[in-house]
């Protein structure tokens, strides 16, 4: 019989309700006739947000699949907040880029629901029906410009490795069924626990099989090879959604099914992830060296920031897991903080891109240029911002697991990753502005995002012990 | 007809059917062939003690699935010589494409040793449980009303966001020619 | 009385097939219908172990697949159609972008 509490799935309610009041607005809008449907999202994302506020520490569970522990809360938090932003920044893209904004803010809010869905999922068919929620939304707002070419193919791209490593994952589902009989991951975790002395290659099979689902959806080496191209194809408030929430959502799951329900076999599967680390630090770091487009830069930086998250969870033992959430929550804000610039400058024909439209951007627009190099300064670990912090705590679990090899990679991956964030900020404060094209004003919302994004980066930075305390809390919850 | 014969016969068709699916230079045949497998998938699915699901299996997957890839293979009406004309393409493929033909055929032989070499799937498949269980169409409704509900409700919404984005992009839009 | 390893590996040999139909690309069609295939290999497999734990689970679990893979199907189409009104095209050589 399925749990009386209806708790847990609250906050995924409001979400979903946010989406379909959307789509009710759209259809009921008259032609031409303006519409704030993003306050709708807004205003639905709050909701969640403050009723994930005030589930925490009540570990209420609901339909026996749904767990909102505090690791699901949080993580739901991040969500709300990457979900808040893309928001405002969108408002003012979507008329300039002729965007259908009713389905954009219904299709954004639906696979923010399946986002949620993920992070509290206590079941293997929950996560993959979350999953391909999250997932096919995000491929329609891909290819959302219909009139882009290269948007469409992107999407297309996306859609067929998506598909492609769905099937993967759903084998390694088949498998563990088979072993279990059941797709509860905590009572999957309770059998291998008492298994674990057997080596069952069909258990092997099954975690290999997930594995390969999860490194897709997170960008992971050799697994990343639709992200450059998909993120550089979408526009980039879409982009900056992707980057942070997809991640965010894919590595909750990843870090739920491996570190409870798998978590007995970690002698197994700690080398393959040792490895791939490894792969997508270097790689995501030397490739992004190369790159002339902003977009695939910020792509290439976000595979190798997949490389550190995965550090952090091989790490495994109390620090590994708060870095964890604490990184996702700076990586986040970064990351949509510096995609939202992207998004901001950008005109309908022209993405403006590339590295060479940044040439002098402090002179004509300083303040999106300060956000522009905070961001990048933060993407590279730099002091005072919050990726120096989210990667100090990364690497210091790494240490204290005794990976020292993996926290020497980090560093010096990190260290070659801030030549190519550096250049772009040399290039916006040096060189004279060569480009025109670029919108005159950011509206208001704009730049109430950027100056909440720019805040939280300090604070994460300056002032991060109120949220690692709050992460460290919430691993003990679950593992 | 004995048991094995009818799955041996089954597995050859679906089999067949699929390695014939993906060398048709036609996709319209591709589809015909795949309706085809899907028939004979239900075939053992109805061996396997589930008619429910295969009698599912012919009404979604062969009956509305496939019935609209063959809508959009009739209304983007590509002409055939859009595939590869070379009889030897599939030889002259460039190298990553090999490279992922070998990978598949690597999968599927560790596949195959995997489950060869796992010691509790040798016995018969319908050893554990009882047929009559199994195949009640009232105790699927049970369990998926009760056990699932929430996942069954998430699918819903699955299907609202496939909708809303199938229309986005492939729709007619107003200010377009 | 058949052995469950032996539906296991018919399931994996469609499962193969699937793969191999999406590696070798010969128009976009054909290797959206080589993912259909790679998921109904993995239906197989499902209701195999669930008769095999004597549970109706495999079945339901199937059920929520043949949804996924409609979805799928729908807005993977989707996307051809979009992609067609740009190129006219169904071969995967004429679109730049579609590299591994």
């Amino acid at each position: 019989m399925f749990n009386s509490s209806f708790d847990a799935v609250i906050p995924i309610v409001c979400v979903v309700l946010a989406a379909l009041a959307a789509m009710a607005a759209e259809a009921f809008r008259g032609k031409g006739e303006r519409m704030p449907i993003g306050l709708l999202g807004l205003v639905g994302l709050v909701a969640a947000g403050v009723s994930s506020a005030l589930l925490w520490n009540r570990n209420a569970a609901s339909f026996g699949v749904l767990v909102a522990d505090n690791f699901g809360l949080f993580v739901t938090g991040i969500l709300v907040v990457v979900g808040i932003l893309t928001i405002l920044f969108s408002s003012e893209v979507l008329e300039r880029d002729g965007i259908p904004a009713g389905e954009y803010y219904a299709l954004m809010l639906f696979s923010l629901s399946g986002m949620i869905m993920m992070a509290m999922a206590n079941d293997l068919l929950v996560v993959f029906v979350a999953l391909e929620i999250m997932s096919i939304a995000v491929y329609v707002l891909t290819g959302i410009r219909r009139d882009k070419p290269e948007a469409t193919e992107a999407s297309f791209k996306y859609f067929l490795l998506g598909a492609f490593s769905s099937a993967f994952f759903l084998y390694g589902i088949a498998f563990t069924f088979g072993v279990a009989g059941t797709t509860r991951l905590d009572a999957i975790g309770e059998l291998m626990a008492a298994q674990a002395m057997v080596d069952n290659p069909l258990v092997l099979l099954a975690m290999g099989l997930l594995m390969v689902g999860f490194c897709f959806k997170i960008s992971v080496v050799p697994f990343h090879m639709w992200t450059p191209d998909a993120y550089q194809g979408a526009p980039a408030i879409v982009t900056g959604f992707m980057s942070t929430g997809v991640k965010a959502a894919a590595f909750a799951a990843f870090a739920r099914v491996f570190l409870s329900a798998f978590e007995p076999y970690i002698a197994d599967w700690a080398p393959a992830i040792w490895v791939l680390a490894a792969l997508t630090m270097i790689v995501g770091t030397v490739v992004g060296v190369a790159q002339v487009n902003l977009k695939r830069m910020l792509a290439y930086s976000s595979i190798a920031h997949g490389g550190y998250l995965l550090v952090g969870l091989l790490s495994a033992n109390e620090v590994g897991k708060a870095a964890i959430l604490f990184y996702l929550a700076a990586y986040a804000v970064t990351n949509l903080a510096a995609f939202g610039v992207i998004a901001v400058l950008g005109a309908r024909d022209q993405g403006n891109d590339e590295l060479r439209d940044y040439a002098g951007l402090w002179h004509s627009r300083p303040a999106l240029a300060t956000l522009m190099t905070v961001s990048l300064l933060s993407l590279g670990g730099l002091p005072p911002t919050a990726g120096f912090i989210g990667k100090w705590y990364i690497f210091a679990a790494a240490v204290s697991a005794g990976y020292y090899g993996l926290a020497i990679i980090g560093v010096l991956t990190s260290v070659i990753s801030v030549f190519f964030y550096l250049r772009v900020v040399v290039m916006m404060f040096m060189k004279d502005r060569e480009v025109a094209g670029m919108p005159a004003q950011v509206s208001g919302l704009g730049m109430a995002a950027l100056a909440v994004a720019i805040a939280a980066i300090f604070y994460l930075g300056i002032l991060p012990t109120q949220v690692l305390d709050l992460a460290a809390r919430s691993i003990s919850t679950i593992f | 007809m004995p048991e094995t014969l009818q799955f041996y016969l089954f597995a050859a068709l679906a089999i067949g059917a699929s390695a014939l699916v993906i060398g048709q230079r036609n996709p319209m045949h591709s589809v015909l062939l795949l309706i085809a497998s899907f028939g004979a998938l239900a075939g053992l699915y109805v061996l396997l003690d589930a008619p429910f699901v295969a009698v599912a299996q012919i009404i979604i997957y062969a009956g509305a699935i496939m019935v609209l890839f063959l809508f959009v293979v009739m209304l983007l009406n590509a002409p055939q010589e859009d595939a590869h004309k070379d009889p030897f393409a599939l030889v002259r493929q460039s190298g990553l494409t090999r490279v992922g033909a070998v990978l598949a055929l690597l999968l599927l032989l560790q596949l195959s040793w995997a489950l060869l070499s796992v010691s509790g799937l040798a016995g018969p498949v319908d050893a554990g449980g009882d047929a009559a269980v199994v195949s009640s169409v009232p105790e699927l409704g049970r369990v998926l009303f009760t056990d699932y509900m929430f996942a069954f409700e998430a699918t819903s919404v699955l299907i609202l966001v496939a909708m809303v984005g199938a229309v986005v992009l492939a729709g007619r839009r107003e200010n377009e020619e | 009385m058949i052995p469950l390893s032996h539906y296991l590996i018919v399931s994996a040999v469609l499962f193969s097939i699937g793969t191999t139909g999406v590696f070798l690309r010969r128009n976009l069609i054909t290797v959206l219908l080589s993912i259909e295939i790679m998921l109904n290999a993995v239906n197989l497999s499902f209701i195999a172990f669930g008769r095999t734990h004597g549970t109706v689970d495999g079945q339901i679990i199937v059920f929520f697949v043949m949804t996924v893979a409609a979805a799928e199907a729908a807005v993977g189409l989707a996307i051809v159609i979009s992609l067609f009104r740009h190129r006219e095209s169904l071969n995967p050589d004429a679109f730049t972008a579609l590299r591994w």
